[in-house]
């Protein structure tokens, strides 16, 4: 299995929110929630909404364009029938965020 | 038992196989199910789409732009998981062999049934017009039927870069198809075969009043125009006519009429005519295993095209294979329909024109307002109608046609309600079996059975028994009809008064507890009240709440604003932003217009707009560029994106304006510099106007002050024009510039402090009253006046300017559009 790569820093995602990153030749969003970091794919699927610059809650994320709301950690809807893809992330001792290539 | 399905099902499950996935097949399987069917049955589904099960009759506000096409699915592909029932979708099926009892499709799968269930459905018909395919036998490029998720995303990606769309067929669907072909900025005309539109439904003079609605709307429409050939090589150009005329188009859709499709059950040997023949089982004369349902299945010489007819065969197919009741029979569908065109209320049922010299025929015509009512009337009962425009009656006269039932002798009251009775006593007099959701067949009886259920809320009710999920058009009529039977007991969810969902206390609780414990940031409310828990769409409200009630000391959290105020600046559909600085009052200097002129080119600015709140908007910016546009632009915010004070507009007044009573301008201009950057529950967009002639549209503002000469205006409050029109209640007058400033302040703060979350100062002041604003803000009945001019002190101190923040970024990439990770 390839090694995992390093896609961003604690640092660089504040706490409760998002970035929008790009890795290992795509478009990914991180989020920082105050229970982890969490990694989706970019688009809400509704209507190509930047999740990135999305409200978060505890492990959810809420489209900035019409509020459609998702699960980080399994992809889900909330509130909606749409689901969205979702990567897993580690965090190393010295907080660079770590994303599993296998996933990729 | 003979070949019936066995019912020892806990055994042996029985294998049903069913060739179809549109609102047929699925409803059948649902009814299916909801007759235990789940213990019985081992399911296997085939679909041609790649999708779930879909409503097909919300097509067209998928192509008008209502309704996202991820918004129409009815089963969604978890469900077919759920139920355990095995789908083959993007698979169509190939053959029946019967002898063997086995399905095939294309992809290869072969699916073995005890029980066989056809509801093929129907496909468009396409007319043999000359040079309408292509050499593969394919539709040309640019033409379209309108039929399928992937007609409907066909057209709207080709009507993005058409100019002039034509529509053949003037029937319901090839209206919808129009209109929504105008929405996407189409050119768009309607070539109709016959001589009016709609020919199904209306006669001749309804088809007339709608025609001329139509062309109000911009659709241009061709009657009595048959269509010989498509003209153009490659993509479409135009087509020609049988009189020898042409019509220039780009792209075309094509919605007349609907065939069965009907090739597997004809190459497996069953009895086909115009669709497959079933008995009054919905059984199929050939083969005791082998049922249908839907616009493929012929029963009694008809074919049918709606979904009314279908819901009743999906019910008696389930209660025959699940033998729930053997004496279930289907005995045809009695043709009423009611719908909306572009806008236009329809309903339709039977003859649209006497037919029998006994026919009694009472009309009323009201061509200027589009309203249209016609009763065909034979022996005292109704065989035909047409309402249009007003379809108040519409209930009334479909259950006295579809039971045949005897109609009073006062004929004037089948078209009009002449006292009417109250809605109350018409609930009370409606009988059980009355169809409340004629989409999905659910009676007033079957919203009783649910609500003595338990299900206590109009939602509960609507979800458990779908009514009102068809085309939406009576759920209004459910909600009464729950809360009827719920006889006051109606259930309201009590979080409708909680301030956030999350946590269940009222405003005045949750403000009492945050002060009580001293909660200065959102992230410590969640924590504190919520179980730490934090809900995101819950921050902004909270963060709101907390700077109203801090203002200076309030923990900003980045994380708990809307993107808009992370990045001051209004996020839009292609997530860019928009900027638009600060204009109080409209007023701007040439020096102004040439830098912002500059910066708009210096970014390669889209779109530069002057917006209704009398500014001027730069849109389509990308996140990276904002603060480099703050910068060189060097004007202040214009707040134009969040919750908060917006703008203040206002006419020229007595500064040029022969009429002016007051300076407008000036006091535009100090609102403006007093309260820029207060935020509030919801936006404040204020005005200034000179003279009662409201030129500045003050009296339909969240605050408007309005001269009314001797130094004296007039404070208008709880206006709006937008969404929701309103003109603002006459709050007090006041002599000067500096009462008006007071006043304002009063009355926005106390706002602030009571309000909910984006409860707009429209539905504020009616809620709480203006005569209670007037006693507490103008006349001080609370005493607290001092207090509230204290508090918009300290928010007015609070208050900066966030385009600075270009040079300190708060957040770690607060303005950043992409990070890019080592080596990617």
């Amino acid at each position: 299995m390839p090694a995992p790569i390093r896609i961003a820093h604690l640092s660089d995602i504040p706490e409760g929110e998002g970035r929008l990153v790009e890795a290992a030749g795509m478009h990914i969003a991180v989020f920082r929630t105050r229970a982890g970091v969490f990694a989706t794919q970019p688009d809400c699927p509704h209507r190509q909404g930047p999740l990135a610059d999305g409200l978060t809650g505890t492990h959810t994320v809420m489209c900035p364009l019409h509020d459609r709301t998702y699960d980080l950690r399994t992809g889900a809807g909330v509130n909606t029938e749409c689901s969205i893809t979702t990567y897993p992330l580690t965090v190393d001792q010295d907080g660079a965020i770590l994303l599993e290539m296998a996933t990729a | 038992m003979g070949d019936r399905p066995v019912e020892n099902a806990a055994m042996t499950r029985q294998r049903l196989v069913v060739i179809g996935n549109g609102m047929a097949g699925a409803r059948a399987v649902e009814e299916v199910l909801a007759r235990g069917g789940a213990d019985m049955f081992e399911i296997t589904m085939f679909g041609d789409e790649p999708y779930g099960n879909y409503n097909r009759i919300m097509l067209s506000n998928v192509l008008s732009g209502v309704q996202d096409s991820s918004e129409i699915y009815i089963n969604p592909l978890d469900w077919y998981a759920d139920n355990a029932i095995t789908l083959h979708t993007g698979s169509p099926v190939t053959g029946i062999d019967r002898a063997a009892r086995v399905v095939m499709s294309a992809a290869g799968v072969k699916a073995h049934y005890d029980v066989l269930l056809i509801a093929t459905g129907s496909r468009a018909f396409i007319p043999p017009i000359d040079n309408i395919r292509d050499a593969t036998g394919e539709l040309r490029e640019g033409v379209f039927g309108f039929r399928s998720i992937d007609d409907c995303n066909g057209i709207m990606q080709t009507a993005r870069r058409s100019k002039v769309a034509a529509v053949i067929g003037g029937g319901l669907l090839g209206l919808e198809a129009a209109r929504g072909l105008l929405n996407h900025g189409c050119e768009v005309h309607v070539v109709h075969q016959s001589k009016h539109l709609m020919n199904a439904q209306l006669d001749t003079h309804g088809g007339a009043i709608l025609c001329r609605q139509m062309e109000a709307m911009g659709i241009t429409i061709h009657l009595g125009k048959s269509t010989e050939a498509v003209l153009g090589d490659g993509r479409i150009a135009g087509l020609r006519f049988k009189d020898g005329g042409t019509l220039a188009c780009d792209m075309l859709v094509v919605s007349a009429g609907i065939r069965p499709n009907i090739e597997v059950a004809q190459r497996a040997g069953l009895t086909v005519e115009r669709a497959i023949v079933v008995d009054n089982h919905m059984r199929c004369l050939d083969d005791r295993r082998i049922f249908v349902v839907g616009e493929c299945a012929q029963h009694r010489g008809m074919v049918y095209g709606l979904v009314a007819p279908l819901w009743d065969q999906a019910k008696v197919f389930a209660d025959h294979v699940t033998d729930r009741n053997l004496d279930a029979a289907y005995h045809g569908s009695k043709l009423a329909t009611k719908l909306k065109v572009m806008g236009v209320e329809l309903a339709s049922m039977g003859i649209t024109e006497p037919a029998d010299a006994r026919d009694e025929v009472i009309q009323f015509s009201e061509p200027g307002r589009g309203t249209y009512k016609k009763l065909i009337v034979r022996d005292g009962r109704l065989v035909g109608g047409i309402l249009m425009g007003d379809i108040s009656k519409a209930a009334y006269l479909m259950q006295a046609f579809d039971r045949d039932s005897a109609l009073p002798d006062e004929r004037l009251g089948l078209l009009f309600d002449l006292g009417t009775p109250s809605q109350k006593v018409t609930l009370d007099e409606m009988p059980g079996d009355q169809q409340v959701c004629n989409c999905n067949g659910v009676t007033k009886e079957a919203i009783g059975a649910c609500v003595k259920s338990g299900r206590n809320t109009t939602k509960a009710v609507m979800d458990a028994t779908r009514a009102g999920m068809g085309c939406g058009s009576c759920k209004s009529l459910v909600g009464e009809v729950v809360a009827w039977f719920a006889g006051g007991v109606l259930e309201e969810d009590p979080s409708i008064h909680y301030y956030v969902p999350c946590i269940p206390m009222t405003k005045p609780d949750l403000v009492a507890a945050v002060r009580e414990q001293g909660l200065r940031s959102v992230s410590s409310v969640f924590a504190a009240l919520a179980g730490g828990i934090e809900d995101a769409a819950s921050k902004p409200a909270l963060a709101s709440l907390l700077v109203t009630l801090w203002a200076g000391e309030y923990q900003d959290e980045r994380d708990a604003r809307f993107i808009n105020d992370r990045v001051h600046a209004n996020i839009q559909k292609d997530g860019t932003f928009s900027v638009i600085p600060e204009m109080p009052g409209g007023i701007t200097t040439p020096d102004d217009l040439i830098r912002i002129a500059t910066v708009a080119k210096k970014y390669n600015v889209p779109l530069v707009k002057l917006t209704g709140g009398q500014r001027i908007d730069l849109v389509g910016v990308s996140k990276e560029d904002l603060p480099k546009m703050w910068a060189d632009l060097g004007m202040p915010s214009g707040h134009a994106y969040g919750k908060s004070y917006r703008t203040c507009k206002s006419c020229i007044g007595t500064e040029f304006c022969r009429f002016g009573l007051g300076d407008s301008m000036g006091l535009a201009t100090k609102i403006e510099k007093r309260f820029r950057g207060v935020d509030s529950p919801a936006k404040l967009k204020l005005a200034t106007a000179g003279c009662p002639r409201n030129c500045s549209e003050a009296m339909v503002k969240d605050i408007g002050a309005v001269a009314v000469g001797n130094d004296k205006w007039e404070i208008y409050v709880g206006g709006a024009a937008g969404a929701h029109i309103r003109k603002g209640d006459v709050l007090c007058t006041v002599d000067g510039e500096d009462a008006v400033m007071q006043i304002t302040a009063r009355f926005m703060q106390y706002y602030r402090e009571n309000a909910k979350w984006k409860e707009r100062t429209y539905t504020f002041v009616e809620r709480v009253g203006i005569e209670r604003l007037r006693a507490v803000v103008v006349d001080d009945s609370d005493g607290i006046v001092e207090a509230l001019d204290a508090a918009m002190q300290r928010s007015v101190d609070a208050a900066y300017d966030p385009w600075r923040e270009a040079v300190h970024p708060r957040t770690a990439n607060q303005f950043s559009d992409l990070l890019v990770a080592d080596g990617a």
